[in-house]
């Protein structure tokens, strides 16, 4: 099934109990878009990713990446995604190549040396291959978690604020090797909390509040009608009306 | 289906008990080989406990090797979900391409192969204290690979549900420790008055210890195939809970 769209969300919603945590959200996400996904803490970013990604069930609507849903279809629509969670995790038992090697054989990827070496390469991970992830810094771990997103090479890439705790140098490296995908056609969804970091990255952008989705446009236009102002004020404005509103 | 990625989650599912192995394997061969020693010394003694021309020794063989598949078979699989949840990676297998029926197959099939090497182990070195004739050498093979998966199926069950090591804990010493030690591993049902007989057919873990036993002896409680029916009812209904569980994404998929 082929979707102009990389990812199509549709009327999302998710309660847990009474509280609503996603109200109604409709996105649809070009293929080949830089997609910021801004919102303050608890917003409802994860969530939806996690919806996205199929670690959360949605109470209603329905999502589809690449044209396959993410619950009918859900071997196409994961082999077409990445997702780098927000938290840190661990795995005590294997080396960090061994992760790789088991990460692409769940994805039918038999024979996936080259890639993960080039993996290994460009997250500066090489020294830390035979390692466990237990040994790794927090930054290191990043690493990891993004070589594990892309081990099997997913048309959509969903970075849940994957900067956070990390320094300034492995930032620079990240965003470089990040845009490098996105060059080579790539969908990339990022959530983060440095606006800068969107403001200089992505094409589009949703910012989401309370679980509503309060705006979203191409980057260009928000600025635009925004008097050209930097997107953090735009941003606070944004949420401000949204809080005063409510 | 997803062949390879099941294989794989399988692989890594016994490779992580092999790399554990004193502590997956030889501690629970070193726990049978205790039991024995107390109670070898005793053995020709020992009358009167339901069957004729065994020794009490050979008699709690099958009983001690089915206990330890039990129990470690339900370690296995709960174990490995359970670190999964708390450390995080679970979420590896949730976005892989697999299905409900391929993650609840490859952790049984992990859970078999922990219960059969341990088996193995028991009956070796249960041969050094005695010479142990196993007289339906397939049928004890079909009985720890059955009992295996039902309780692999159970610790997946269990792995799902607990939210922390406590939890599960508590199933292991509440529930699976119960049942093992009260379902003939040291005793013949034979000897228990009525009541006490009764509730032991309630207890699965009586079936498979019962089964083995004459699967290696050639005598037992019961009807060997009253028992192989039952541990086959207990292995679909731990595998569709589980199934189910992770079909609906319990505890897992919020």
């Amino acid at each position: 099934m082929s979707s102009e769209f990389a990812v199509d969300i549709q009327k999302i919603t998710k309660k847990y109990g009474k509280e609503e945590v996603l109200k109604d959200v409709t996105l649809q996400i070009s293929k080949g878009q830089f997609f910021g996904l801004l919102g303050p803490n608890g917003a409802g970013k994860s969530t939806l990713i996690n919806t996205i990604a199929g670690l959360v069930r949605p109470t209603s609507g329905s999502i589809s990446i690449m044209g396959q849903d993410v619950i009918k279809n859900y071997r196409e629509a994961r082999r077409a995604l990445g997702l780098v969670p927000q938290e840190l995790l661990d795995e005590p038992f294997f080396d960090i190549e061994n992760l790789l090697k088991l990460q692409s054989g769940y994805f039918s990827i038999k024979n996936n040396d080259e890639w993960i070496n080039e993996l290994l390469e460009v997250m500066e991970l090489k020294k830390q291959a035979k390692k466990k992830m237990s040994m790794l810094s927090g930054g290191m771990k990043r690493r990891v978690l993004i070589a594990m997103a892309l081990v099997h090479k997913p048309s959509v890439i969903i970075l849940d604020e994957p900067t956070a705790g990390v320094d300034i140098n492995l930032r620079r490296n990240l965003w470089k090797f990040i845009k490098q995908l996105h060059k080579l056609g790539h969908t990339i969804i990022l959530t983060t909390h440095y606006l800068e970091e969107a403001e200089t990255l992505c094409d589009y952008i949703a910012i989401i509040d309370c679980g509503k989705i309060i705006t979203q446009q191409s980057k260009t236009e928000l600025l635009k009608n925004h008097n050209n102002k930097q997107l953090e004020h735009i941003f606070m404005e944004l949420i401000d009306r949204e809080t005063d509103e409510e | 289906m997803n062949f390879y990625g099941t294989l794989m989650l399988f692989y890594k599912e016994v490779m992580r008990f092999l790399s554990v192995f004193m502590q997956t394997i030889l501690a629970p061969v070193i726990n049978a080989v205790l039991f024995l020693i107390v109670f070898y010394p005793f053995g020709e003694q020992m009358t009167g406990f339901g069957f004729s021309n065994v020794d009490y020794g050979l008699f709690l063989i099958p009983g001690l090797l089915m206990m330890s598949v039990l129990q470690n078979a339900f370690a296995n699989s709960s174990s490995s979900m359970i670190q999964a949840k708390n450390y995080g990676n679970v979420i590896f297998m949730l976005v892989a391409p697999l299905s409900s029926f391929e993650i609840m197959l490859a952790f049984v099939a992990g859970a078999i192969v922990r219960g059969i090497l341990v088996a193995l182990a028991v009956y070796l070195v249960g041969g050094l204290f005695y010479e142990i004739n196993i007289v339906h050498p397939l049928a004890t093979f079909a009985l720890v690979f059955l009992s295996s998966l039902v309780m692999g199926a159970m610790g997946l069950i269990a792995g799902i549900w607990a939210d922390r090591y406590d939890h599960l804990a508590g199933f292991q010493n509440f529930v699976i420790l119960p049942l093992t030690f009260l379902s003939g591993v040291f005793y013949s049902t034979q000897n228990l008055p009525e009541i006490w007989y009764q509730i032991s057919l309630w207890n699965p873990f009586f079936y498979m210890i019962d089964a083995l036993r004459f699967s290696i002896l050639g005598q037992s409680d019961i009807d060997i195939f009253i028992s192989i029916w039952a541990i086959i009812c207990f292995a679909i209904s731990t595998c569709l809970c589980a199934w189910w569980m992770l079909h609906t994404g319990y505890r897992l998929r919020h």
